[in-house]
């Protein structure tokens, strides 16, 4: 039962009692990770280190004196953040067994904490991808796919060969760390955020995913995709326990100088009552197409929701949404291409036999330790960074980046408090349809309404709302205004208790939890 | 309108990754096609923007040395090293020209 609990208010206090210890917690995470390995969540687990952290912070507890909420919790971080000691490898040949000398800035402050570090989560190659399928160590599973919930609303075919080939994908390209998360083999978990891929992920795996604001998180030790739009993600299962993480994570980090030097303070959220002060926006343009009728309507009983309850629900206009998934794709292609140029061979990582030369290294190198989709980005990067092509298309795409953000502003500037989209155009897709279209292709569909907060570096969460017809998530994301991390969560926390999301019944974990949980919480929102 | 195999030889050199066969070529094909709906919008007197945080001043720390001492740990990750150098092949060979080279694009 403990697993499924909410960090600040159920599992912290029972360590602190003493109810349950930290080497039990993750023991059974670690037991829970390995009957659910089908689920292909983790890269690497930590297991020893763990199991070492844990003793310790049962040291602390026994003392009574823990670190804070997060002593002793099991956390997982997808494996493009770089931890001290343990294989990071970005799903990436490129980088198979390249061990990080060092923590990033994000893991060195969960383990100042006394967080349990289980392990590194899967993910598209170097996050690029919204599907989680492309890395090289195969694809995540979306752990609804064994859910009661949705099994009950697959079309009757045999038992295991339903299951073994019409499993769900997680999204991406944060998609380990949502499974991870979502099949309660930890209470959190790191992913990053460029263009939505800790949003896209949280709402197909029915979690909370949160995108703070650009520059409030530091992004030292996360290696890089778009230097200007990449921000660490946050998945949990609640939003109070997002406010959590945040807490523990934000602040200026000198190693990082893109965070912004003002104080931040870690904040409680308040149990919002009464919303008639709050003005939600409904951008028009999110009405995008492909969108499924389902998330429509879905997205119309959220709005009245809102209204019902005495807020505030304008449409407003966010004009350029249009063009914002071109934009991306020119912006982040041109970083990704310099990103990209420090994998050579020489200092770290994969290296061909090649000898003749340097660049024939490099060349060799490189061909042998990208995929299709990294080498296209990059070659596309760079022909939009050609001198002939700079001020067309690069340029271009700034001063267009300009006029999304703008949008935003105009939209904040009008009162408006919080805006509210749909996540994704439709619930998870089955595995075998979703490799029928290529990466580039998906990531432009799928990346359509989240990434334009990346654009403009605004703060956005995914909640889970409802399971669709088919028994999988579906979340709505609430964007924000810069650093108004509070509202944001305040405001996501209050619809979260009105929707009253459903736990996922996976047949593994009753297996393995001895305390039974069984009270049904029913989808009162669907 | 199709880029010409000068370009992409050049692209090749220039990103020192290989576009591999005709998928990897249609593929940049898409790529710019799709970046061609950016001339839809009006940009005029519009300034390109670099970073969102462009209103700030990002911090600068003292020049001081604080951290290093660290070559054994850098030297770890290296496949190939000599004492405490990086070991790199002859540098200042240029990859070989297309006709001389075993690339997709010389079809």
């Amino acid at each position: 039962a403990v697993l499924k609990d909410g960090l600040r208010s159920q599992v912290s206090a029972a360590l602190k009692e003493g109810q349950v210890t930290p080497t039990e917690l993750c023991q059974r995470c670690l037991a829970l990770i390995k009957s659910t390995k089908f689920l292909n969540a983790y890269i690497t687990v930590a297991e020893e280190t763990a199991l070492k952290q844990a003793e310790e912070s049962e040291e602390r507890y026994k003392r009574g004196q823990p670190l804070g909420i997060l002593d002793g919790i099991p956390v997982a971080v997808k494996d493009n953040f770089n931890t001290a000691g343990i294989e990071t490898t970005c799903a990436s040949n490129m980088l198979k067994g390249y061990i990080s000398p060092y923590n990033a800035t994000v893991v060195q402050k969960l383990l100042d904490q006394g967080a349990v570090l289980l392990g590194k989560t899967n993910l598209d190659e170097f996050a690029m991808g919204s599907g989680s399928t492309d890395g090289v160590f195969g694809p995540v599973r979306n752990p609804w796919s064994y859910s009661k919930q949705h099994k009950e609303k697959s079309a009757p075919k045999s038992h295991s060969e339903d299951e073994e080939s019409n499993w769900v994908i997680t999204g991406g390209s944060s998609g380990g760390s949502a499974a991870a998360v979502s099949s309660f083999t930890c209470f959190a978990a790191l992913g990053s955020d460029t263009g939505g891929s800790t949003r896209n992920p949280a709402a197909h795996c029915g979690v909370v995913g949160l995108k703070p604001t650009y520059g409030l998180i530091s992004r030292h030790g996360l290696i890089p995709l778009v230097n200007s739009m990449d921000v660490p993600g946050i998945l949990t299962r609640c939003v109070d326990d997002a406010a959590v993480l945040l807490g523990s994570l934000a602040g200026h980090d000198p190693k990082d100088s893109t965070t912004i030097q003002d104080d931040f303070k870690p904040f409680e959220l308040p149990n919002l009552t009464d919303v008639s002060k709050l003005s939600i926006g409904i951008p028009k343009e999110y009405h995008a197409p492909g969108l499924s009728s389902e998330i429509l309507a879905l997205w119309s009983k959220a709005a009245d929701l809102f209204k019902n309850a005495g807020a505030k629900v304008v449409e407003v206009s966010l004009p350029h949404t249009h063009y914002s998934i071109v934009c991306y794709h020119v912006l982040c292609t041109a970083e990704v291409a310099s990103n990209m140029a420090r994998f050579d061979g020489l200092e770290y990582g994969h290296r061909s036999d090649k000898k003749d030369s340097t660049e024939s290294m490099y060349a060799a190198t490189r061909r042998e330790g990208f995929n299709d989709v990294v080498r296209g980005r990059i070659l596309s990067g760079n022909y939009f960074l050609l001198k002939q092509n700079y001020e067309k298309y690069f340029v271009k795409a700034q001063k267009v980046r300009r006029l999304i953000a703008n949008d935003f502003a105009k939209v904040f500037r009008s009162g408006v408090d919080i805006l509210l989209t749909p996540t994704t155009l439709s619930d998870a897709v089955p595995y075998t349809e979703f490799i029928r279209e290529d990466n580039r292709t998906r990531s432009a569909q799928d990346d359509i309404l989240t990434q334009a907060a990346n654009m403009a570096g605004l703060p956005a969460i995914n909640v889970p709302t409802a399971l669709s017809e088919s028994g999988l998530p579906i979340g709505l994301q609430f964007i924000g205004r810069s650093f108004q991390e509070k509202q944001l969560l305040t405001v996501a926390k209050w619809f979260e208790k009105q929707v009253q999301f459903p736990m996922i019944q996976l047949e593994e974990v009753k297996r393995h939890d001895s305390g039974v949980l069984q009270h049904q919480k029913s989808a009162s929102f669907s | 309108q199709k880029v010409s195999v000068e370009v992409l030889d050049h692209l090749e050199h220039l990103a020192l990754v290989d576009f591999r066969d005709s998928e990897g070529v249609e593929r940049l094909q898409k790529a710019i096609q799709f970046a061609d709906q950016l001339h839809e919008v009006n940009t005029d007197a519009v300034e390109p923007m670099d970073s969102v945080l462009e209103d700030r001043c990002l911090y600068l720390r003292e020049d001081d040395v604080t951290e290093g001492n660290c070559t054994k740990d850098l030297l770890e990750n290296a496949r190939e090293k000599v004492e405490e150098y990086f070991v790199a092949p002859p540098g200042n060979i240029p990859l070989p020209k297309l006709e001389e080279r075993d690339t997709f694009l010389q079809g």
